[in-house]
């Protein structure tokens, strides 16, 4: 295997800050950017920041000694930015983890390592007491219209509860802003002594995004705040979603499964499988150019009406097999079990979560555009292995690669390299 | 692509709330939802009205007393109005009934019989529905705490559940009773009825409380799984918060159906306390020991004895009867 060649492609503007930057350089004019670099994602400073992300939930035998005998590894590392007034979109099949996600950082959950750190401030070890300040900055809006509101609460008290538990405007001040936050989601003010039994699903969906928006939040997790919802309205949600974003400058963590209302909201989005990050990227690349191949098997999923207009059907990428235990999840790359290009190196080394272009960030070993798989693993030089994923004795093992959650002005382009052995990262 | 830009709008959603045709429509909780049920039920309305009139001479029977109305205590014992001669038994039709006396005269003393039945309702429903609330009220914090916290906090409840269902709570009311109510009276309540009163309350409270634990932790268990359940964590609400405000309210289906299902069940529970002599004495009159007494006149003053057995039997089966029409109409999922 030939050593690889050092290559290191800029991103456009600001000038790169400091030594991250390698000696060739770094510091060029925008026009030479990566291959596509297509939108510009609104990177301001990261409101949130999640670093290393872990949550294990025991499994504990039956009996009466309840021995812990193994850990569902829910979500297993995950490191993502969540720029201030951006929405980042978080999508995976069912149980791949991203409502843990959600539910870690709002703190409904205690991670079991890793860092959330918002505005700067590492809220995952945070006692209750200590998180009631932080409570009021990072809301939430939930999936079901139908259990997250009290069947007994008017409509009024459930709007109204954040104010009264945090004090914040006295009592006689609290259904004015009630009323404030129904005309702001689209409902008649006047219906706050009503029930949510008397609205309907999109109507109820808008009392809880009311909710969340009591103590006006800068963060709003969003989990799958519209897939319990009829098609129609959820363009209707989604459209209020992004008013209320410019209006009040929210950022989103918007979790969902449907890739179409990822697209039309995120713009930058992050693709989860089994615990893990396994590509994430501006909105664009992502969908246009996926270097997954599970990102790729998931867009080829979708519905595609044009396609079908035209009477062709786009070629699928079908994926054997089911997703296998979290409890147990395979060795090295967690995708290998179903991924038609595994190798050898995938059981072997776990592929680290490289950035390849200015925003955009994949964990494959062999990434790719559709059809134009490298045949030789990009990031084994980078790991220190060899193409069979075995230690190379001179190489010391990177383990941090990939781990950090931000994008960084460099990257290892695969692009100019293809059918060679990859390129490497800066040093 | 765009979601939207060939569908409605999301104002859409705002005109059809300000529909003024939907606008008289006052806001109809679970609760009216299920009261409205609940009027339709004939066998449990006509239940209900019984029940009403019963709470009805219970809450009146006492002013009656004040005012000379109603007259359980003085006796009529001369020989005008017993047959002195044959175990004085009253004289005239089924017990000596007349004008003054609408349900005769108790046989051997010549007391007014209805005027003590009525006053009877009064104790009677006192104890039963203060039982009732002692244990729906520990039962009711055991079971919230016991769900929703869960653990060892669950576990311990549990056990104190199975500790308190196994104890011989009969044998405890015989056996100690003397000692207890010495105890009550000792703690500063009047002696006499009052602290015989009070001994059955507790000892009915403290000893009925697990069934409804288990009940309103089950319901608990359901409910914490809920979102809004996460929605109020993320509030950051505080635990009383927890317990009162979101899960309390959900529960009142359960907590009233077992609440009318446990009322019965203590008021022949006091009869039969009265049977054995624990409970209120005469001449204070429980539907209990008025029925108490009238055992021995089965044969001779069959009418003495049939009434107090009729009015604790309607009393028994009417509150059942709304307790099942409540638990139909509050849960209509559950109905046949």
């Amino acid at each position: 295997m030939d050593e690889p060649t050092l290559t290191t492609t800029p991103a456009d503007g600001p000038p790169a800050n400091g030594g991250a930057t390698s000696s060739s350089g770094s510091t060029s004019t925008s026009g030479s950017a990566a291959p596509h670099r297509t939108a510009t994602v609104p990177h301001g400073e990261p409101i949130l920041e999640v670093d290393e992300l872990q949550m294990y939930f025991p499994v504990k035998s039956s009996g009466i000694i309840r021995r812990t005998v193994g850990h569902v590894q829910a979500v297993d590392g995950v490191s993502f930015q969540v720029p201030a007034g951006g929405a980042l979109g978080l999508v995976g099949e069912s149980g791949c983890g991203k409502s843990t996600t959600g539910r870690l950082i709002t703190r409904l959950l205690t991670p079991t390592a890793g860092a959330i750190r918002f505005e700067g401030q590492d809220i995952a070890r945070l006692s209750p007491r200590e998180l009631k300040p932080v409570r009021r900055e990072i809301q939430m809006i939930f999936q079901d219209p139908y259990t997250s509101l009290n069947p007994r609460h008017t409509v009024g008290s459930i709007v109204g509860a954040p104010l009264e538990i945090h004090k914040v405007v006295p009592r006689n001040k609290v259904l004015p802003r009630v009323q404030e936050l129904l005309e702001i989601v689209g409902l008649n003010p006047e219906h706050y002594n009503r029930y949510p039994n008397e609205f309907s699903g999109g109507q109820r969906q808008r009392i809880g995004i009311a909710r969340a928006l009591t103590l006006q939040p800068k963060l709003l997790v969003a989990d799958e705040p519209v897939s319990a919802l009829d098609v129609s309205i959820q363009a209707q949600v989604i459209n209020l979603l992004q008013d209320l974003q410019r209006e009040f400058d929210i950022s989103f963590l918007f979790i969902a499964h449907d890739l179409a209302v990822v697209r039309h909201f995120c713009p930058e989005v992050a693709v989860m499988y089994l615990g893990k990050l396994v590509e994430i990227a501006d909105r664009d690349t992502l969908y246009n150019h996926p270097h997954h191949p599970y990102t790729q098997a998931l867009l080829s999923a979708v519905p595609d009406v044009k396609q079908a207009a035209i009477g062709g059907r786009r070629d699928r990428i079908r994926l054997e097999g089911d997703v296998p235990s979290p409890i147990n999840p395979p060795s090295g790359c967690r995708f290998r079990t179903r991924c038609p290009l595994a190798q050898e190196i995938c059981a072997k080394v776990e592929p680290p979560l490289l950035q390849i272009g200015p925003h955009h960030k994949v964990a494959c070993h062999f990434a790719g555009e559709v059809g134009q798989h490298p045949t030789t693993p990009i990031s084994a030089s980078v790991l220190g292995v060899d193409e069979q994923g075995n230690q190379k004795p001179e190489a010391a093992s990177t383990s941090e690669l990939g781990s950090q959650p931000g994008f960084s002005d460099t990257w290892v382009d695969v692009h100019g390299h293809r059918g060679g052995s990859g390129a490497t990262r800066s040093s | 692509m765009t979601i939207s830009s060939d569908l409605a709008s999301h104002t859409a959603d705002t005109s059809l709330g300000t529909d003024p045709a939907l606008e008289p429509v006052a806001g109809r909780s679970p609760t009216q939802l299920a009261m409205a049920r609940f009027r339709k039920d004939k066998l449990s309305m006509a239940a209900f009205v019984v029940v009403a009139v019963y709470l009805l001479l219970g809450i009146l029977a006492p002013f009656g007393v004040k005012f000379g109305i109603l007259d359980p205590f003085s006796f009529h014992s001369s020989a005008k109005y017993l047959d002195i001669e044959s175990g004085s038994i009253p004289k005239g039709f089924m017990g000596g009934i007349s004008w003054s006396h609408p349900l005769g005269l108790e046989p051997g003393t010549g007391r007014d019989v209805a005027s003590r039945l009525v006053y009877g309702v009064t104790f009677s429903l006192t104890i039963a529905l203060s039982a009732t609330i002692v244990a729906v009220s520990i039962g009711t914090v055991l079971g919230i705490v016991s769900g929703f916290v869960g653990g060892y906090v669950d576990a311990a409840i549990g056990r104190l559940t199975d500790l308190t269902l196994s104890f011989p709570q009969t044998l405890m009311l015989l056996a100690l009773s003397g000692l207890a109510v010495a105890m009550i009276v000792q703690a500063g309540v009047p002696a006499g009825n009052v602290a015989q009163a009070l001994f059955v309350i507790l000892v009915l409270g403290l000893f009925g409380w697990p069934p409804i634990a288990r009940i309103v932790r089950g319901q608990v268990l359901s409910i914490r799984e809920r979102e809004f359940i996460e929605a109020a964590k993320l509030m950051g609400a505080p635990r009383r918060r927890m317990y009162f405000k979101e899960v309390l309210p959900n529960l009142w289906a359960p907590l009233l159906v077992y609440f009318t299902l446990t009322m019965p069940a203590y008021i022949s529970a006091e009869a039969a306390l009265a049977y054995l002599q624990v409970s209120v004495k005469p001449p204070t009159p429980t539907l209990g020991n008025i029925l108490t007494d009238s055992i021995s006149y089965s044969s001779a003053d069959f009418f003495f004895f049939f009434t107090p057995a009729f009015l604790i039997a309607v009393i028994v089966v009417s509150f059942n009867l709304v307790g099942d029409g409540l638990r139909d109409a509050l849960d209509p999922r559950g109905a046949r």
